[in-house]
């Protein structure tokens, strides 16, 4: 568990993840956000009180939804493959997917959903090119397992997995301009290649990208 | 098929007289109310109940909105029953709608048997005159919204200028949507929970039988029991029978009741009595004592009315146009009269709208009554919405 991530209301330890944090910093204060897959609401939590965001969040798991609510955050049961589509064009400044894209069904077209809705997406997602991963199937010959990536093959939510790499190419075949991005450890700290794609794609254990549209 | 199974008890007739006869606490406006029906109801008489106190910022009101056979009694020994509130549960010092801090309103309905302008209470002509006869089946069909402006005419009459919430389920919830879409300025948090934003076929289809039911009763005279003395109370008792098994879900039956006889331990083929008939039968015949056959017509005729979206152009979404009021919707897994699929409707016109909504599908397995039951996470989710309400009031 990190040290200092308690909320501030509740006293609540927020999470041990420190890309909430890479996240949270790359949203301007009191702007509108959506936070797509937000669990138990962490990350709305930084932003409404440390960043006065007006912060809504849509959630798939119900017990994660009574929790957030719970803490007073604005939070739907919805499912990002079918309910984006029920907001309006430009609804919020940014529209958030952290470590959720992998696991929609149409990951390209929740993309676009969300910088319909949003004027940027801030996506971010683990990096199936780690060089931890690339070993693990070049050596055992089995799907790799790994902290970002913990459950079997049979029973995981993950099935649409992709490389940072990867990413940067849909980006470009959809036109969407990458602001900024990041390679993330897996501590959820930037890694020191983040200037380097190839060497991101093979060191960080997550992608961390700010998108809008051109 | 058994042949013996005991009509419902006859209600003893004197009672809902008595309940008549209770003085309520209200108020009256002698300008009256124009109905959505075209017609002025004057005076308007609005009976209500109060818990806690009004703070001097006069910001921490929240209005209850009863559900169709509810009242103004909600945390407190109810007048004709002798039986808790109607949500002790959830109102009250420490509940999750925290008396010691918020000022609590209940109004009985427009329509309503519990000292309200209904079907029970005197006639009145067009000046406001009293007509020496109670109103019966000539009180004017009234709706939703008629409801909520009494309500409305009531808060501005406590001196409240804007309510901090108002919540309620079922028919509360109505008026709840009612309330954010004719009020937006006047209401700060809005809580609609297991409720449609219309009343479908299926439920219209069930009030029908309640009120065919009603009709079909000796007693009945065409609504004029009151001239007759006496009251459809079997045919009313029948009406509660049906609407009380669209609360509940198989489930909750089979948990409660499953197939045990109430007349022993096996079938007999002669006079068994199941259980579950027993407790429909009490069910019935504890409601006819408290409640007006008239009223029960009004008040469902006015949520087979309701249709959120008719009133705005067809579309949900107008309704909610720039709101900025905030929403928690709630639905029960189990609710197949107000399913959940019906609040995701609400979900998605307030995502259209852009509205600040939360919504939480509750798993429970006691049906649409779940509401009104010991649900811990429901409590849960009401007393944190309104905290996190709390830190944006304004």
């Amino acid at each position: 568990m990190a040290e200092g991530l308690v909320a501030l209301r509740t006293g609540r330890p927020l999470s041990d993840r420190l890309d909430l944090r890479l996240i949270a910093e790359m949203v301007a204060p009191r702007t509108r956000v959506l936070d797509i897959g937000c669990d138990d609401g962490a990350l709305l939590e930084i932003l409404v009180h440390e960043k006065g965001v007006d912060g809504r969040g849509i959630e798939i798991d119900m017990g994660k939804v009574t929790e957030a609510v719970a803490q007073g955050l604005s939070v739907i049961h919805a499912d990002a493959d079918t309910d984006l589509a029920f907001y309006p064009d430009d609804a919020f400044d940014y529209v958030i997917l952290s470590r959720t894209l992998q696991a929609t069904e149409r990951p390209r077209e929740v993309l676009a959903q969300m910088l319909r809705i949003g004027r940027r997406a801030i996506v971010s997602f683990p990096n199936f090119g780690h060089w931890r991963v690339r070993l693990a199937l070049l050596t055992t010959g089995r799907m790799p397992r790994t902290r970002a990536l913990d459950r079997p093959w049979y029973d995981t939510p993950n099935i649409h997995l992709c490389t940072i790499s990867d990413f940067f190419a849909l980006c470009a075949e959809e036109g969407y301009v990458v602001e900024r991005w990041l390679g993330v450890d897996d501590q959820g700290r930037r890694t020191p290649w983040r200037k380097n794609r190839r060497l991101a794609n093979l060191f960080a254990e997550q992608g961390l990208f700010l998108l809008r549209r051109r | 098929m058994h042949t013996a199974a005991p009509a419902p008890a006859p209600a003893p007739m004197p009672d809902r007289a008595d309940a008549a006869a209770i003085p309520h606490r209200h108020e009256t406006f002698a300008e009256g109310l124009a109905l959505d029906c075209g017609t002025r109801l004057r005076p308007l008489t609005v009976a209500y109940r109060t818990y806690g106190a009004l703070n001097d910022a006069r910001s921490n009101a929240i209005l209850i909105c009863h559900a169709l056979t509810g009242d103004q009694y909600v945390a407190e020994t109810h007048p004709v029953t002798g039986k808790p509130g109607w949500w002790e549960v959830m109102v009250g010092p420490g509940r999750p709608i925290d008396t010691t801090r918020f000022f609590v309103i209940c109004a009985n309905v427009l329509g309503g048997c519990m000292g309200s302008s209904g079907p029970p209470a005197e006639m009145t002509d067009a000046e406001g005159k009293p007509q020496g006869r109670p109103w019966g089946t000539l009180f004017p069909p009234v709706t939703i919204r008629d409801m909520v402006r009494a309500q409305a005419m009531l808060i501005e009459r406590l001196g409240i200028p804007k309510l901090f919430a108002v919540i309620g389920g079922s028919m509360g919830g109505m008026q709840v949507l009612e309330w954010a879409a004719l009020y937006p300025t006047r209401v700060f948090a809005a809580m609609p929970i297991a409720t449609a934003a219309w009343h479908s076929a299926q439920n219209i289809a069930f009030h029908e039988i309640g009120r065919q039911a009603i009709g079909a009763d000796p007693g009945f005279h065409g609504g004029e029991y009151w001239r007759h003395g006496t009251t459809p109370a079997r045919g009313l008792a029948v009406a509660r029978m049906t609407a009380h098994i669209t609360y509940l879900s198989e489930e909750a039956l089979t948990r409660k009741f499953g197939r045990r006889l109430r007349t022993g331990p096996m079938l007999t083929f002669d006079n068994d009595l199941f259980e579950v008939e027993s407790y429909l039968q009490h069910q019935g015949s504890t409601f006819v004592q408290r409640f007006d056959a008239n009223s029960y017509l009004t008040i469902t005729r006015a949520m087979d009315f309701f249709d959120l979206a008719a009133e705005h152009g067809g579309s949900l979404g107008n309704a909610f146009r720039a709101s900025p009021v905030r929403f928690c919707v709630i639905s029960f897994s189990s609710d197949w009269l107000f399913p959940t699929a019906m609040s995701r409707e609400i979900v998605r016109a307030l995502n259209a709208a852009a509205a600040n909504v939360s919504f939480v599908e509750i798993t429970s397995d006691k049906g649409h009554d779940a509401f009104l039951l010991d649900e811990p996470d429901l409590f849960r989710t009401v007393s944190g919405f309104l905290r996190g309400a709390a830190e944006h009031w304004r």
